[in-house]
């Protein structure tokens, strides 16, 4: 067969289907968050934003994002760094801390309410150590800050393996006469992360941050789990549309909303981590 | 005052020694090039004097100081690496001043430091690019001036232009000397290219499976090599062997023929570089094999008695394979070894 034609010729079947279960579905989504039935329409977005729980939701979404990310950044870095200088059981260990992504979020929500609730874990513990009388209800309205900690807690433990594995593989591309050349040099190993490690990982630190952050954005089955509806977020709000209102446009709208959001996001971690032209490894 | 001494040092990886007992002082301001064949131990040598390996036994002094417990940025060192590792995300500039930049030296000085520096390697046009777009000789000027803006003590260099093209590393061999002899830094140099080695060194030391054979001047090396290995290793094509039966008195046969050499009763091997033959009356007959006129001198394989003997000979002369020549070696450059120990014979 022709080899221009060839390429085009083989990634024709994933072309088609994600056109078929991506493209057409989103536009169909697409067209349902622009319209009531008469025509083209902003309507739905007015309702979903000007209700009143929307800020809230929106506030959360983003605080949770904010303060999980940077965290499970630091983490992964220091668990990628500390992987990469191991010589034997570095592939156990790796494992070990991949594990919770092999877990559902929903099973890993669950997991953390166990720990958690009036009888969990974290209760008899305390009970155990004295530090309360009796077991006692942890996860509500009236703690706000420890519903939020859970929350960030288990999101934390549940993904930062997905950064970690890229990272891990990112590192290990680095040549190491790169580190030698900057020991002789003069930089400390502070220094060599900063200035070395860092900047020859921003390709991968780019695909881990777009990846998280975009999860971040559609956190859902956790905050279910752990916080119920005493802290609302988007994802949250857009099943709520869906499935209790039936109110399928504003669900639509809503997740316009959240894509939005994520395509902004990517396209400033693409920015902000740009490399310039010539300067590859 | 950068008086290099390595004391006694020996380094194993595991079961295997990679060096033993290498005993070596290398002067203040001298040119020292490490050579030797593939995996004799070059970079494992280098590397301790960088500090980024640790020797198991022995000790390094620079300066009259011992250095061996300090990190590599208290050794008064700098060092140009084998693939250069100039840094892909930092400008020339910024490679150049990255030393500086570690020392925390102020802005205007960082800034002087470089662009003399780049000035003397002449790439002061190239300090806004980054690595990714320059050729590899460009690259391998900025790892020296990265090394050079540093004002080591000491420099140390691995093979840093065995990626050039041939052209290039003989232009770049004659221009680093320059600069390194005008920077007053002491130098080692290791590389497994008897020529560069030739061409640059006040002193070479040879190596071998762990152990420096001879540490001389390259004329020296050349001339009086201490070891069978040197012979064979330094000079293109290498110094030719033929067994010498004595037969008493300094009187030897040596490929059927009466040579004087030195008073032994053992058996010796004599040795002779190509280019120390001449056609002759009377000499070693040499039958030639195969002929190759090299444009300045004519190659020419022989076999003396069986045994693989090359000579050089003038380009005006006409060999064709199956002529027998006769060879008379040079007496003074005439060499003897000792088979056992392998080591040159007075
Ligand atoms: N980290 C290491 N672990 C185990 N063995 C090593 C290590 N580094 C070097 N060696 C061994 O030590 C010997 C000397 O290696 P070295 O790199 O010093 O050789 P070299 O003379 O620089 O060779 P080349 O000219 O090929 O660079 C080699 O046989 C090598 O296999
Ligand atoms: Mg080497």
């Amino acid at each position: 067969m022709n080899a221009r034609v060839l390429p085009y010729v083989l990634i024709l079947p994933v072309t088609l289907f994600l056109c078929l279960f991506f493209l057409y579905p989103f536009l169909l989504v697409s067209k349902q968050a622009f319209s009531t039935g008469s025509g083209f329409t902003l309507d739905n977005f007015r309702e979903v934003t000007s209700y009143w729980k929307f800020p809230t939701t929106l506030r959360n979404t983003f605080l949770l994002a904010a303060a999980v990310v940077p965290v499970q950044l630091a983490l992964a870095l220091l668990m990628a760094t500390m992987v990469n200088k191991m010589q034997k059981g570095r592939d156990l260990i790796l494992y070990v801390w991949t594990i919770p992504l092999g877990i559902s979020d929903l099973a890993a929500g669950i997991i953390w309410l166990a720990i958690f609730e009036q009888s969990g874990f974290l209760n008899s513990m305390m009970n155990g150590l004295g530090i309360v009388d009796k077991p006692v209800n942890l996860l509500t309205f009236q703690n706000p800050g420890l519903v939020f900690l859970a929350i960030a807690l288990a999101e934390i433990w549940r993904a930062t393996a997905i950064m970690l594995v890229i990272l891990v593989a990112g590192i290990g591309l680095i040549p190491k006469e790169y580190y030698e050349a900057a020991e002789v040099f003069g930089a400390s190993p502070w220094k060599r992360f900063t200035r070395i490690t860092l900047p020859l990982l921003r390709p991968s630190l780019q695909t881990a941050l777009v990846l998280r952050v975009i999860l971040a954005f559609e956190i859902f089955a956790v905050v279910a789990a752990l916080g119920g509806t005493l802290f609302p977020v988007l994802m949250g709000e857009t099943y709520a549309y869906q499935f209790d209102l039936l109110n399928s446009g504003a669900a639509a709208a809503m997740a316009l909303i959240i894509l939005a959001i994520s395509i902004g996001f990517t396209l400033i971690i693409l920015r902000l981590l740009r490399v310039p032209k010539g300067a590859t490894i | 005052m950068a008086e290099i001494q390595i004391k006694n040092v020996a380094k194993t990886f595991g079961a295997y020694q990679a060096l033993h007992d290498i005993n070596l002082t290398i002067q203040d301001q001298e040119f020292m090039v490490l050579l030797g064949a593939s995996g004799c131990g070059k970079t494992t040598l280098l590397r301790i004097v960088a500090g980024l390996e640790t020797a198991t036994t022995g000790e390094v002094w620079i300066g009259g100081r011992r250095i061996d417990h300090l990190p590599p940025k208290d050794r008064g060192i700098a060092m140009v690496f084998q693939n250069y590792a100039v840094f892909p995300h930092l400008t020339v500039f910024e490679n150049i001043g990255f030393g500086l930049r570690m020392q925390k030296l102020p802005n205007d000085e960082v800034k002087r430091r470089v662009e003399r520096t780049a000035e003397l390697m002449h790439i002061e046009q190239l300090l806004k690019r980054y690595s990714g777009e320059l050729s590899g000789g460009q690259r391998q000027r900025v790892a020296v001036a990265r090394a050079l803006a540093m004002e080591p003590d000491v420099i140390l260099m691995d093979e840093p232009l065995s990626n050039l093209d041939a052209l290039l590393r003989m232009e770049m061999r004659a221009e680093l000397k320059g600069v390194l002899a005008e920077s007053n830094t002491t130098a080692i140099y290791v590389t497994h290219d008897q020529v560069e080695a030739m061409s640059m060194a006040d002193r070479i030391s040879v190596m071998h499976q762990g152990k420096i054979v001879q540490a001389a001047s390259p004329i020296e090396v050349y001339r009086n090599p201490a070891a069978e290995f040197v012979a064979g290793f330094i000079g293109n094509p290498p110094m030719n062997f033929l067994p010498a039966t004595p037969s008493g008195n300094g009187k030897w046969t040596v490929g059927g023929q009466d040579m004087n050499g030195p008073v032994s009763s053992e058996t010796l091997k004599f040795a002779i570089r190509p280019e120390d033959l001449r056609p002759s009356e009377t000499g070693l007959k040499a039958t030639a094999k195969v002929v190759e006129p090299l444009g300045a001198h004519l190659l020419v394989t022989c076999d003396v008695e069986g045994a693989l003997f090359r000579a050089v000979l003038d380009s005006d002369m006409t060999v064709k394979p199956g002529d027998v020549l006769t060879l008379a070696p040079q007496t003074d450059r005439v060499r003897w070894f000792n088979p056992e120990t392998t080591l040159a014979v007075a």
